[in-house]
């Protein structure tokens, strides 16, 4: 254990001191080698700003405060704009001022992926970098897009949460989704079924799928009566915040709490007080600090010319490594993250 | 005219006056102390952002002159969006017969709310509080949460294509003559002089042989018409028609109303302030945006002055009144007191 520590301690001090060198190289201004992680290095004092679909939202503002942590740490000027309501075209004003501004990076989650398009366009004339996380835009109007997460990532963590949670008996689980024609919920829900056919999960059954149009007295109910008709029901998966707060609401006051497990895609507020219950062991979605520090290094190595967002470009994201750009100018976050009892404290969002 | 009227008359028209002065006054201190509102891009954004709230405030002045009020505006704009792109959908291709269908649409939308004011003697506030959500909801009736986005590029250029030589956007010109139809009804007309007596004292107006209902009526119609061509301007400058397409923007043509010196009892107001208020709250937005101010103090700063806008005009007036009793009641009173 002991060991351990004092090897992290080496690999850090090695990691300074290859900092250093770099910063020493920088200062000197002698153009610095390709390395693992691409070509150049970040310019310093590069203006990176943030924004979100709303100011003033809890989700966007840990995402930001990633974003700043990113900014500080190559040594740029973090900025954060927005509008206060998330009304379509809101951000556009926004864009053009940053674009007056001479930003260098503007990392945006789009309310609109159509109506900012012309004055993302005109801010990347204009020598800015466009960098989307959260909610992509159409692709011919920014340079990379920071994907949270992928439909197979999704799918395969829920699918072994809810198994996680039932134990090794298996037995029956249910959907309970958002609308019945939500285009990203079907994706999900078909590679679940897809993730069900593997063997590690063959004593799990799915019975049903409802939906609740990720409205909360609806879930709510649609809960209730999911209960009511499949009265063997070991567990419930619900891949959207709605359905997820309202199913374990019903729950934690019924008589199925604890018996019945539940798991889903929520975020750690909505969910903190029905994981302290008991009545949930873990739940998913991403990190969304680390979206917003991701997003900060990639617009980094954009606007510093260590990459152009040609599929298979590297980058180095401090803290979390690195990262290649896939195809359609994208740069996966990676797996979902888990939020349990342990580290739920630790957000707020 | 009364004495009274012709006193709030002056003090109106130095509202329009103040407004001017803070314009100019903001205009030049941004461009001497904030990096960017002096460049031509500016001046671009700021017209691009004020078109659409100017073409639906110039109806929106005469209603609230009369002592009513349209809230549905922004709904009729978010209608005419999806509107307009089904129509695109479905292969209407030709721009003027889409302005067309929408110009009517919105003339329809409007007649129904001055049906519902005129004919059954509703408060405009209440009935178009119930259309705003009506009309909006009918927005999504039509898309849903689907949107319209691929328009020719010819089309969706036309819409911000700067006049030649400049960066501002050519539609400044149509709402430029609109602005002076309006104007020319509002101050230069029996109609106009109507309108401000229905605002001041309907019941008067009336007997006076003015045509209440009527007015009223086309004054909703115009509305709602004004709405839709914001709207269709709406969907070219964002190539974007989503149902829920400027959601709340009836609080911001209220606001540049209001700050203009329209007052909200009716009766008093000139096109001018209004104009000019438009402009103003899009330069100091904009100009402030653009001095990194942070976007909670921009809300407040907007807050503020639209409270100085109620109490502002009103005060003047109050000035004016005390000056003009001191001058005739002491008029051998020191300059100093």
């Amino acid at each position: 254990m002991r060991a351990g520590t004092t090897q992290v301690r080496l690999l850090a001090l090695a990691a300074m001191a290859a900092l250093a060198l770099a910063t020493a190289a920088c200062a000197e201004d002698t153009p610095a080698g390709p390395g693992p992680g691409g070509t150049g290095a970040m310019k310093s004092g590069l203006k990176i700003a943030f924004l979100p679909k709303q100011v003033n939202n809890p989700y966007f503002t840990t995402s930001d405060n990633g974003g700043k942590a990113a900014v500080e740490e190559f040594g740029g000027k973090y900025t954060e704009t927005g509008p206060s309501e998330s009304s379509p075209s809101a951000q556009v004003s926004y864009i053009n001022t940053l674009s007056q501004q001479k930003t260098d990076v503007i990392v945006v989650s789009a309310n609109d992926k159509d109506a900012i398009c012309g004055a993302l366009n005109e801010a990347r004339q204009a020598g800015a970098k466009v960098v989307t996380f959260d909610s992509d835009t159409n692709a011919s109007c920014r340079d990379l897009f920071i994907n949270q997460a992928t439909a197979e990532g999704i799918a395969k963590i829920q699918i072994k949460l809810i198994s996680q949670a039932i134990g090794a008996d298996g037995g029956e689980i249910a959907i309970l989704s958002a609308t019945a024609n939500a285009t990203n919920q079907n994706a999900w829900i078909e590679m679940m079924k897809a993730e069900l056919t593997k063997p590690e999960y063959a004593k799990l059954k799915l019975v049903d799928t409802v939906y609740g149009d990720d409205k909360d007295e609806k879930s709510f109910t649609e809960t209730q009566a999911l209960l009511a008709k499949h009265p063997s029901l070991k567990g419930i998966i619900s891949p959207t915040t709605v359905g997820v707060a309202a199913a374990a609401r019903y729950l934690s006051g019924s008589t199925f709490k604890g018996k019945v497990q539940l798991t889903g895609l929520g975020t750690p507020n909505q969910m903190r007080s029905f994981v302290k219950d008991g009545t949930v062991k873990a739940f998913a979605l991403w990190n969304p600090a680390d979206l917003g520090y991701l997003a900060a290094y990639a617009g980094g190595a954009l606007a510093s010319g260590m990459i152009t967002g040609k599929e298979g470009d590297k980058f180095k994201a401090g803290k979390l490594g690195e990262f290649t750009v896939g195809k359609d100018a994208t740069v996966l976050l990676g797996d979902p993250f888990t939020f349990t009892a342990s580290n739920i404290e630790q957000f707020n969002f | 005219m009364s004495d009274r009227a012709i006193r709030a008359r002056g003090a109106l028209g130095s509202w329009s006056a103040v407004m001017l002065v803070a314009l100019v006054a903001v205009a030049v201190v941004g461009s001497l102390t904030i990096d960017g509102v002096a460049s031509p891009r500016f001046w671009r954004f700021v017209t691009l952002e004020a078109i659409p709230i100017a073409l639906i405030a110039l109806p929106m002045t005469l209603i609230v002159i009369t002592g009513e009020i349209d809230l549905s505006v922004a709904s009729v704009l978010g209608l005419t969006c999806t509107v307009v792109g089904q129509l695109w959908v479905w292969g209407v291709s030709s721009l003027p017969a889409l302005i067309a269908i929408s110009l009517l649409m919105g003339a329809v939308l409007g007649a129904v709310n001055g049906l519902f004011v005129t004919g059954f003697g509703l408060p405009s506030l209440a009935v178009t509080i119930g259309t705003l959500a009506l009309y909006r909801g009918l927005a999504y009736v039509v898309l849903g949460d689907r949107a319209v986005a691929n328009y020719p590029v010819a089309w969706t250029t036309s819409a911000i294509k700067p006049l030649p030589g400049t960066t501002i956007p050519w539609v400044i010109l149509v709402v430029a003559a609109l602005a002076v139809i309006f104007a020319v009804v509002l101050h230069a007309t029996p109609i106009g002089r109507g309108l401000y007596a229905m605002g001041n004292n309907a019941e008067a107006a009336r007997f006076a042989g003015v045509n209440v209902r009527q007015a009223k009526f086309w004054l909703f119609v115009a509305s709602g018409a004004m709405s839709a061509l914001a709207g269709v301007f709406w969907t070219l400058r964002f190539a974007s028609a989503r149902a829920d397409n400027g959601t709340g923007l009836e609080l911001a043509v209220v606001a540049a109303v209001l700050l203009g010196g329209v007052s909200i009892f009716g009766g008093r107001g000139a096109l001018l302030g209004v104009l000019a208020s438009v402009c103003l709250l899009g330069v100091l937005r904009n100009a402030l945006q653009l001095a990194y101010v942070p976007e909670n103090t921009l809300t407040v700063i907007t807050g503020s002055l639209l409270i100085a806008s109620v109490v502002g005009p009103n005060v003047v007036g109050m000035l004016r009144e005390r000056l003009r009793r001191r001058r005739s009641n002491a008029p051998t009173v020191s300059p100093s007191s």
